[in-house]
């Protein structure tokens, strides 16, 4: 008997076997008598929930329907199956159990509906991985649909197999996936080639399968078939100084395509507020990054295209920015000329003037990758950088304390530190901790004076003692000890700082671990006599 | 690579939870959880850059997301990800969704779930970037809608 409580339950139905005692009894016995019960689409489960008012509601409403979804693969209902692991998928997301769905997505993607096959595919991704057994069965069917099946099944097919594919799963898929890097269809291709990459993390020996390939794809137009190529080239680089050789020779024609990109554009569907291609710019200006480190001939073959990506691009918008800072980077990363150096370097001092945040930050962070490499440079900006210790925005000081602390020198290291104190006194508590053990670190490599070693130590364990970490403290011993000279001195702070906020546990710690001192102590402080 | 696609409201109520490294459930719906704290903390005028919250790895990873009326769109990257691209590559992926659903809203996330996924599947693969040409990327979901709606129709 169909129940047609009006258009929210549908006409379908679903067939649950279950005894008088209600849902959860007993199932697939032949004998109790079998009632009739709709199946919810997903959007109507979706309806419920929302209508729940409370956690409890809601679970209760979840279980309900899960306990119905269980039986109905327990009947292995095949028409319904696919709406059943939609709805299951969707309680996972929202944080409830949903195992028991994944052999189901088994006999979704088996089926031959492209229906049943998208969200089985969608379920293996989101349910399996490889600690479960359930996925090395779908590797047959995944090998069927990549040889047989239509795009959009193997497009489903490659996707899976990029997301959840286990070494032995890549092991034996890869002939298949190699037939797709050639074959006519872009859409095929360029999904086959992202699922090469995928591959060679999960089982780097295959890199010898899917490099001779590349050269070939290289010279394609399609950019999707571009983006994945130049991705997969990277990787390859990246595992194996001898395939880093071998793409050498490819540099010239990586900086045709940027060229050709930068000018003209290969397709205006791609551009980005007027940038070419922003996303295919910034991946070959990464390659070729990768290419031209430590290596002159590679360098000097991109050295004109740099300049001209560094003075031509439009910095109005985001786009134009992101293919800006990679461009900084990778000429700070290869043998570039010196002038080119320098432009670069000025651009980011630039950019840390730049009112929009996201550029700030971008500009530290790349600041901050520069500083060991070419610390002369980043220093003519230590001004810049300081004031941007100031920002309200804690992601934004938290780069600019970094890049502060990378910056003191035994030249700069009192000016430096009176700022550094500063922001010790304002800064967010998060960044207490670390500010502190900055400031001590490099007051431990850069003090110029003792005395103003031990007053900047004490200075961090009055302001911020509780953030400090406990050999600060032996330090500061040690360093007094050290310094006959100024033993009077020192305790005579020590006594300062203690009576001025007894509180300071720290401080107090410190006076009893110069113990030695003590009779000093007392008798400086008047407290003997 | 990008680690992770979140979509959740200003409530924390997920709309999308994609990874793309393998974490078993528990810690998928704390990382979830953390993420919306760490956002919501944010102002809406500061930059749109975080670092990382503890579960979802080290100081390689950021968090890089854009705030959509009522939705928090984010993206958990590591440090081989240019910052300001994922920034464009979330406004590509917002806008195909408005261009497959006529004028997205949080109701089309919540009720097509699975669609979402979908048509993420064309932008973003195996935590790489795919396609970023939304015309391609709109013309594959309505071929397979297509199919799907012919298949429906053979059944009844």
């Amino acid at each position: 008997m169909l129940n047609r409580k009006g258009r929210r339950w549908g006409a379908d139905a679903c067939v649950v076997g279950f005894s008088g005692g209600g849902v959860g009894a007993e199932f697939g016995d032949p004998l109790r008598e079998r009632m009739v019960v709709p199946s919810l689409k997903l959007q109507d489960l979706i309806e419920e929930i929302r209508g729940a008012k409370t956690q409890a509601q809601e679970r209760e409403v979840i279980q309900k329907e899960c306990a119905h979804i269980r039986a109905s693969f327990r009947d292995g209902d095949p028409v319904h199956r696919h709406r059943q692991l939609a709805k299951l998928l969707y309680v996972h997301m929202l944080g409830y159990p949903a195992h028991f769905g994944q052999m189901e997505c088994l006999k979704l993607i088996a089926s031959s509906r492209f229906t049943d096959k998208r969200v089985g595919y969608l379920g293996a991704m989101l349910l399996l991985d490889e600690r479960h057994d359930a996925h090395l069965l779908i590797t047959n069917s995944i090998k069927n649909d990549l040889s047989q099946g239509i795009q959009p099944v193997q497009g489903l097919a490659l996707c899976t197999l990029s997301t959840m594919g286990s070494a032995e799963m890549c092991r034996d898929l890869a002939p298949e996936v190699e037939k797709l890097l050639l074959q006519p269809s872009p859409y095929v291709r360029k999904k086959a080639i992202l699922t090469a990459v995928h591959m060679i993390r999960k089982v780097p020996e295959l890199s010898s399968v899917f490099l001779p390939p590349c050269a070939q794809l290289l010279h394609e137009r399609h950019h999707g078939i571009l983006l994945g190529t130049i991705t997969l080239i990277t990787e390859l680089c990246e595992r194996s100084p001898a395939a880093l050789r071998h793409f050498r020779k490819v540099v010239p024609q990586l900086v045709h395509i940027l060229r050709t990109l930068v000018t003209m554009g290969y397709s205006t569907e791609h551009s980005i507020s007027g940038v070419s291609d922003p996303f295919l710019q910034v991946q070959i200006l990464r390659l070729l990054r990768i290419l031209g480190r430590n290596h002159e001939e590679s360098s000097e073959t991109m050295n004109d295209l740099l300049a001209q990506v560094a003075t031509n691009t439009d910095t109005s918008r985001n786009a134009g920015n992101a293919v800006l800072f990679e461009t900084v980077l990778t000429i700070m990363d290869i043998r570039s000329a010196a002038g080119l150096r320098v432009l670069a370097v000025n651009i980011l001092g630039r950019f840390l003037l730049n009112s929009d945040r996201n550029i700030r930050y971008v500009a530290l962070t790349s600041l901050l990758r520069l500083v060991q490499s070419d610390h002369s440079a980043v220093q003519r900006h230590r001004p810049t950088v300081v004031e941007c210790l100031r920002e309200t925005d804690a992601s934004l000081s938290r780069r600019a304390l970094e890049l502060s602390l990378a910056l003191v020198n035994s030249s700069n290291v009192r000016a430096m530190m009176q700022e550094l104190q500063a922001f010790l006194e304002s800064c967010p508590p998060d960044l207490r901790a670390d500010c502190a053990s900055g400031i001590l670190l490099a007051a431990e490599r850069f003090a110029p004076t003792k005395r103003w070693h031990i007053d900047t130590i004490l200075h961090v364990l009055t302001t911020a003692g509780t953030h400090v970490r406990d050999d600060a403290v032996a330090n500061l011993t040690q360093l007094i000890g050290g310094a006959q000279e100024l033993h009077a001195y020192s305790v005579r702070r020590l006594y300062n700082a203690l009576a001025e906020d007894i509180s300071q546990v720290t401080a107090a710690y410190t006076v009893q671990k110069t113990s030695e001192h003590r009779a000093l102590f007392l008798r400086t402080s008047g407290l003997l006599s | 690579m990008i680690q992770a696609i979140l979509v959740f409201n200003n409530h924390g109520k997920p709309r999308l939870v994609r990874f793309y490294q393998r974490f078993p459930e528990e810690i998928q719906q704390q990382i979830v959880r953390e993420t919306f704290h760490l956002v919501l903390k944010r102002d809406d005028n500061i930059c749109n850059f975080l670092e990382g919250g503890s579960l979802i790895g080290g100081s390689d990873y950021k968090l890089i997301y854009r705030h959509y009326a009522t939705l928090y769109f984010v993206f958990c990257v590591d440090s081989s990800e240019s910052e300001l691209g994922i920034l464009d590559l979330i406004q590509v992926f917002v806008e195909t969704l408005d261009k497959c659903f006529e004028n997205v809203c949080e109701l089309d996330l919540i009720f097509h779930m699975d669609k979402v996924h979908y048509i993420l599947q064309e932008v973003v693969m195996g935590g790489m970037v795919l396609e970023t040409n939304m015309n391609e990327i709109v013309a594959q979901i309505e071929a397979q809608n297509r199919l799907e709606k012919s298949e429906d129709q053979v059944l009844a």
